[in-house]
């Protein structure tokens, strides 16, 4: 018996990716990819079927093809369109998702569900606590935007689970996603020449490579692996922490600290001319930074990411090239000055130092 | 204008943060360096040129680490190398030769493992809490670093949250405590919280409610023992003759402290007194022979944190007694 996978979302950078890889699968028999517009990518021998899931046309492919496993990707930030307004995205995050379920509820034939949410559903404020787990309430629900969708989107994936419980739903919240291809607005942010950053604060990020995001959504679109259970929901984010400010030192991108309004206003001129989705939550974001917990992604659901947030970052910062400022080049700055000194820098380890008092 | 507030709180926090950029990289380099001899001093790395070479080269080398970003932060945001080479060599000064602390029973402080380190809170400022981070790191034979648990306020202010963070410090909630104890650090939490670091003068050493004892349950549920610590000198630095209740709801703090040169003098006014400390760590309360839902236990909980309180106040008393004068 052969699976038949649908993929919503397929239009995007990350959703192509993800029905080229699903294909070559020997379990998977047909792939179907869904979006409202047509991907300028190949879909290799997926099919493609344009149609909108604000509509309830998505019933009839659900019925059509006798899928078995969905995977809802089309819940983000931005469209495949460029240009569409942020209440379309909101319509297709949340209205979308209302519809995709209601098909699936209908489907005799689904087996399993997969949603992608996103980290940003904790909020994150001063009052939270330093590292999030599945079941961190958050102190104050986002207020808009993309982690309101993603908040409702969740809202709706559970109670579906709830009227469905003989399908596997799998809820995957991933942290900010970066990577060679990442076009999120986060990825947009580091490739700014100059970062605006929020005075006095030094938020820490967590990363999760592309590749890490296809190999866990693979993952979970299968049956699960022996010792392992593949449904409920887990934070998916790569090992360790970073800093904004070392973010910028490694990008070698200098940083303008704003005072918080200031950033906001900038925020939105930044969007009003199209440069970058400098958007409240992102601010919220660069404020106080989200870090969660990974223990049920590796015990539970048994996936080790290839990639930690310093490698994930590590392999995006090749990809964008040199900032302004390389780290190579402020390296030979002091290098230079150890020289005028004769100071030899490879004696001084950090055991020297660590050697104090 | 929260902000207004802190000024005398970035005084004797440290303010200087390692270079961000290349551009000012050689304006500050001779700073980077500078925290470091006073320590390297007392290592012993050789009198003459040599140590000095090597404390320049050990200078430049953390200041090339910093610019290209090459350092580790863990999930709290606590940066080691900074807190190490910077942070606390800001701090030693005023540890060192202004309060002049004096450090009894660090040998109740547990090798490894994680603790919870309780104490008492004073002062108007939390200088007390930093002084205690020095204390453990420089008396205790295996340098442990103290994670200290902060109130809100400090993760509401700018630059002071982003300090903290780097310092090691982190909300005072059970999930963050939890995490740190059950990594196996050493965890410092002060219970009185603002109604011990707000009160009036004229309630000095006099321990404050301790919560409502939360900090048991935590340290009973990671199975680490507590460590009852008894800091005085610190409710003498800023004498708190009044509270403009008025000032602080509008400045959103819970207290506004009014204290013989503060606000008058200005920031002059927020120069704390040069008292004499002493930090006294207690025998150290084991909670591994409880059963698990003992942690769920109020009575049990209100025990273990009258105990706990109970130990701190006897050795303040006693410590009181033995004390000469407030500065000498």
């Amino acid at each position: 018996m052969g699976k038949v996978v649908l993929v919503t979302g397929a239009a995007r950078q990350l959703g192509g990716r993800f029905v080229r890889r699903i294909q070559r699968d020997p379990d998977v028999e047909r792939v179907i990819a869904v979006d409202a517009v047509t991907p300028t990518h190949r879909l290799g021998s997926a099919e493609f079927v344009r149609t909108d899931i604000r509509q309830s046309a998505i019933v009839r492919v659900l019925a059509e093809h006798a899928v078995d496993t969905v995977v809802h990707l089309a819940v983000t930030g931005g469209t495949a369109v460029p240009g569409a307004g942020r209440s379309a995205v909101k319509e297709t995050n949340v209205i979308g998702t209302m519809q995709l379920l209601g098909a699936c509820q209908k489907s005799p034939t689904v087996r399993r569900l997969v949603v992608k949410s996103s980290t940003s559903v904790y909020g994150g404020t001063s009052r939270d606590p330093a590292v999030f787990t599945e079941s961190t309430q958050p102190k104050s629900l986002p207020s808009g935007g993309f982690a309101k969708d993603a908040a409702e989107v969740e809202g709706y994936v559970r109670g579906f689970a709830r009227r469905r419980p003989d399908v596997a739903v799998c809820v995957l919240r991933f942290a900010n996603i970066l990577g060679p291809y990442a076009d999120s607005a986060l990825a947009e942010y580091f490739s700014m020449p100059v970062m605006p950053t929020v005075l006095g604060y030094d938020p820490r990020l967590q990363f999760v490579h592309e590749d890490d995001v296809l190999d866990v959504l693979g993952l979970a679109a299968r049956e699960p692996r022996r010792g392992t259970l593949n449904s409920g929901t887990f934070n998916i984010a790569g090992d360790g922490v970073m800093l904004l400010s070392q973010c910028s030192r490694r990008l070698g991108r200098p940083t303008v600290p704003l005072l918080l309004p200031a950033v906001t206003w900038v925020g939105a001129a930044l969007r009003t001319v199209g440069v970058t989705d400098f958007s409240p939550e992102q601010i919220r974001l660069l404020t106080h930074g989200r870090v969660v917990e990974t223990t049920q992604m590796r015990d539970t659901l048994g996936f080790k990411p290839m990639y930690t947030t310093a490698e994930t970052f590590l392999d995006f910062a090749r990809s964008r090239g040199n900032g302004l400022l390389p780290p190579e080049r402020a390296g030979r700055a002091v290098d230079r000055v150890a020289g005028m000194l004769n100071a030899d820098l490879t004696s001084a380890g950090p055991t020297v130092e660590g050697a104090q008092r | 204008m929260a902000d207004a507030k802190v000024i005398p709180f970035d005084e004797d926090r440290p303010r200087r943060r390692p270079p961000r950029r290349v551009r000012v990289a050689a304006a500050t380099e001779p700073e980077a360096v500078a925290p470091l001899p006073a320590p390297g001093a007392e290592a012993g790395t050789g009198p003459g040129g040599g140590s000095w070479d090597r404390r320049i080269a050990g200078g430049l080398a953390f200041l090339r680490r910093r610019v290209t970003g090459d350092y580790e932060v863990d999930d709290f945001g606590y940066d080691e190398e900074l807190t190490d080479q910077v942070l606390m060599s800001l701090l030693r000064p005023l540890y060192d030769k202004y309060f002049r602390v004096e450090v009894k029973g660090v040998e109740n402080i547990p090798k490894e493992g994680g603790a919870l380190i309780v104490a008492n809170h004073s002062g108007t400022l939390p200088l007390d809490g930093l002084m205690m981070q020095v204390a453990v790191h420089d008396h205790h034979p295996a340098r442990r670093h103290l994670r200290l648990l902060a109130a809100d306020l400090v993760f509401m202010l700018p630059v002071v949250n982003e300090l903290a963070r780097k310092a090691g410090h982190t909300l005072a909630c059970a999930e963050d405590a939890q995490r740190l104890l059950e990594a196996g650090e050493l965890v410092g939490v002060m219970p009185e919280g603002f109604k011990g670091i707000g009160k009036p003068f004229g309630d000095r050493y006099k321990l404050q409610r301790f919560g409502r004892g939360g900090f048991v349950s935590t340290a009973l549920r990671a199975g680490t023992p507590i460590v009852p610590c008894s800091i005085v000198g610190a409710e003498e630095i800023y004498p708190m003759v009044g509270n403009a209740k008025t000032l602080a709801r509008l400045l959103g703090i819970p207290y506004f402290p009014i204290t013989p040169t503060f606000p008058w003098l200005g920031p002059l006014g927020a120069v704390p007194l040069p008292t004499k400390w002493t930090i006294q760590f207690g025998e150290p309360i084991p909670t591994d022979g409880y059963p698990p839902e003992a942690a769920e236990d109020p009575m049990l909980m209100f025990n273990l944190t009258d105990q706990v309180r109970e130990q701190i106040q006897h050795t303040l008393y006693r410590l009181l007694v033995q004390r000469r004068s407030v500065f000498f």
